[in-house]
């Protein structure tokens, strides 16, 4: 291989091992410039999210939610006004949850088997759990209701709830598995190795180690539950939803208590996501402390 | 003969432990795909019930009444994911390399728009780009759209909303494999006379290509069967085939032919998947996609 000697001019001298080389003019333009593009990208992600918090307070003329009328706390003085949007909040919540349940408990087994025998087959088995995430919604939301209508069940909140588990199992066996795959075997043999059974050792051990894994899992399921609108279109019956509710209601305008609840539930996560923070915060610190303490005690 | 026994016993754990997931999926995912196979092959009408004789009639009548349909997703769906790549690419990068403490917030800026409502978020572009709304009339101002030009129900409309919708989707997958990338790897291409540009190319890029091999499949599947953008953002002009599965399912009942472009739409994102993994050269579809 040929290495071609740059023009000394061009290549600035080797900076010394350990000190960092000075930016240049050119990375300094590139850093900055690169910056100024995620801050847009950014924006783009929130152009419509600011709408919708902005039209939380908007005191519409008539049942158009459509442009700005005057400023209004109504709407979040009594976001369940509405009782349709009430119903379907609750049906979406319920669906959420009864279908997470089933999920996680399904798909987490599911991944403990996978990670944790060899047994043949195993390929297979992983790439037909693979295959519901590489097919479009419209595709699993259609089939399941052909199956329903030559069966002929109805369609109604179950057949949701049976849909939504079928979609979110697979997320939730890969996150649980990413999760087992990064862990130590060696602690678990350690506790059989010491006489704890095979169920003890799950329940004292390995449960507690994949906690964080199957708490991501159940969160991604959920999410991708309540915000389900494709899928749930195919097999929802009579039922109504959030998403299906705002979709049906975009024809005569979405009304403001719409985006109270939107705008309400992100506060609810923005808060969440800050108090995980700090907690973890805390929990760095403390154990800093402690380690410290330790440190100080060995001579 | 305890031995054997506890072996055996090994042998059946997996099983029980897939057993329940693994039939929920049998019976709701890979059944409902072979009854649709069956549909497709139906003939018949609502009133008077269908029946199964072999009608791969279907198929070409599918094909030909809506390949418009067919060939507009995928324009739709592969511009949308280049655009998702362009804009997702800088942004993973910066995040990744450049935005030292400043990393976990605009992880979580990116993730913040997922917890509202995707049909929500959709209605809220609709109004941005209304007839009357404010873009649309600045930009008859300046004179960049005619007097009567408008920026909803038109493609580009339904364009800018699936890039828009399927953003986190590259963003993510792009940034977690530049983060894996390691630096001493790039400075070693550097510090062997690379050039920054060579060194991008020739590293930062291959080092890359599982999160880009993601992130382009996590945008463009989902995207080639949306409905969403195309109802809400456009005009039947625009409709995907997405909307035409949905309006012969839902609304005419049409089942058969239903099903058969439902299948020819699988069909085809299986191939897909296939030919691009073969194209970048990912070792393992599952591996390099999760």
């Amino acid at each position: 291989m040929a290495v071609e000697a740059p023009p000394a001019a061009a290549r600035p001298a080797a900076a010394p091992s350990g000190s960092r080389p000075v930016p240049h003019r050119a990375d300094r333009l590139r850093t900055w410039a690169l910056g100024m593009w995620s801050a847009l990208a950014l924006l783009y992600l929130f152009i419509p999210i600011f709408i919708i918090v902005l039209f939380s307070f908007n005191d519409p003329q008539g049942r158009f939610n459509f442009t700005w009328q005057g400023f209004t706390l109504d709407h979040w003085s009594n976001p369940f006004a509405n009782p349709d949007i009430a119903t379907a909040m609750k049906n979406s919540l319920l669906i959420a949850g009864i279908s997470t349940l089933i999920a996680t408990a399904l798909g987490t087994f599911m991944a403990m088997a996978l990670v944790r025998y060899g047994f043949r087959g195993r390929g297979a088995v992983d790439f037909f759990i693979f295959l519901p995430l590489s097919t479009p919604e419209v595709v699993l939301g259609a089939a399941l209701l052909a199956l329903f209508l030559t069966a002929g069940i109805n369609t109604g909140f179950a057949t949701i709830v049976i849909a939504h588990v079928m979609f979110t199992i697979s997320y939730v066996v890969v996150t649980v598995k990413a999760r087992l795959e990064g862990m130590d075997r060696h602690i678990e043999e350690a506790a059989m190795d010491l006489g704890a059974t095979e169920w003890a050792t799950f329940r004292k051990v390995t449960f507690p180690m994949i906690a964080p894994g199957v708490a991501a899992a159940a969160l991604l399921a959920a999410a991708i539950s309540v915000d389900d609108y494709v899928i749930t279109s195919f097999n929802a019956g009579q039922t109504v939803t959030f998403p299906l509710f705002i979709f049906g209601a975009t024809r005569q305008g979405v009304p403001p208590e719409v985006n109270v609840l939107a705008t309400a539930l992100l506060l609810i996560v923005l808060i969440l996501m800050a108090l995980n923070v700090v907690v973890q915060r805390r929990l760095a610190r403390r154990d800093a402390v402690r380690q410290a303490a330790a440190a100080a005690d060995v001579p | 003969m305890l031995r054997l026994s506890l072996r055996r016993r090994r042998a059946l754990l997996p099983w029980l432990f897939l057993g329940p997931g693994l039939l929920w999926l049998v019976i709701f995912f890979a059944i409902p795909l072979v009854n649709q196979l069956n549909v497709s092959l139906q003939t018949g009408d609502p009133e008077t019930g269908y029946t199964f004789n072999w009608a791969f009639g279907t198929y070409s009548e599918a094909i030909g009444d809506y390949h418009e349909q067919f060939l507009r997703s995928i324009g739709y769906s592969a511009t949308a994911t280049v655009l998702c790549f362009v804009i997702a690419f800088p942004l993973a990068y910066f995040i990744a390399f450049k935005a030292g403490r400043y990393k976990n917030v605009m992880l979580l800026l990116i993730v913040l728009p997922f917890f509202v409502s995707y049909v929500l978020r959709t209605v809220s572009w609709q109004l941005i780009l209304s007839d009357n709304g404010w873009v649309a009339e600045r930009l008859r101002d300046v004179g960049l759209i005619g007097e009567d030009g408008r920026l909803l129900a038109t493609r580009t409309a339904v364009i800018a909303g699936i890039t828009y919708n399927f953003l986190p989707f590259m963003a993510l997958p792009l940034y977690v494999s530049l983060e894996k990338i390691d630096r001493r790897l790039i400075e070693a291409a550097t510090d062997l006379y690379a050039s920054r540009a060579t060194a991008f190319r020739k590293v930062t890029l291959p080092l890359a290509l599982p999160g880009i091999f993601a992130g382009s499949l996590l945008t463009f599947i989902p995207a080639c069967g949306d409905f969403i953008n195309a109802a809400l953002l456009g005009t039947p002009r625009q409709y995907m085939i997405g909307n035409v599965i949905q309006n012969k399912f839902l609304v005419i009942q049409d089942y058969p032919e239903a099903a058969a472009l439902s299948f020819i739409l699988m069909s085809f994102i299986l191939v897909g998947i296939g030919l691009y993994a073969r194209a970048l050269g990912a070792r393992n579809l599952t591996e390099a996609a999760i």
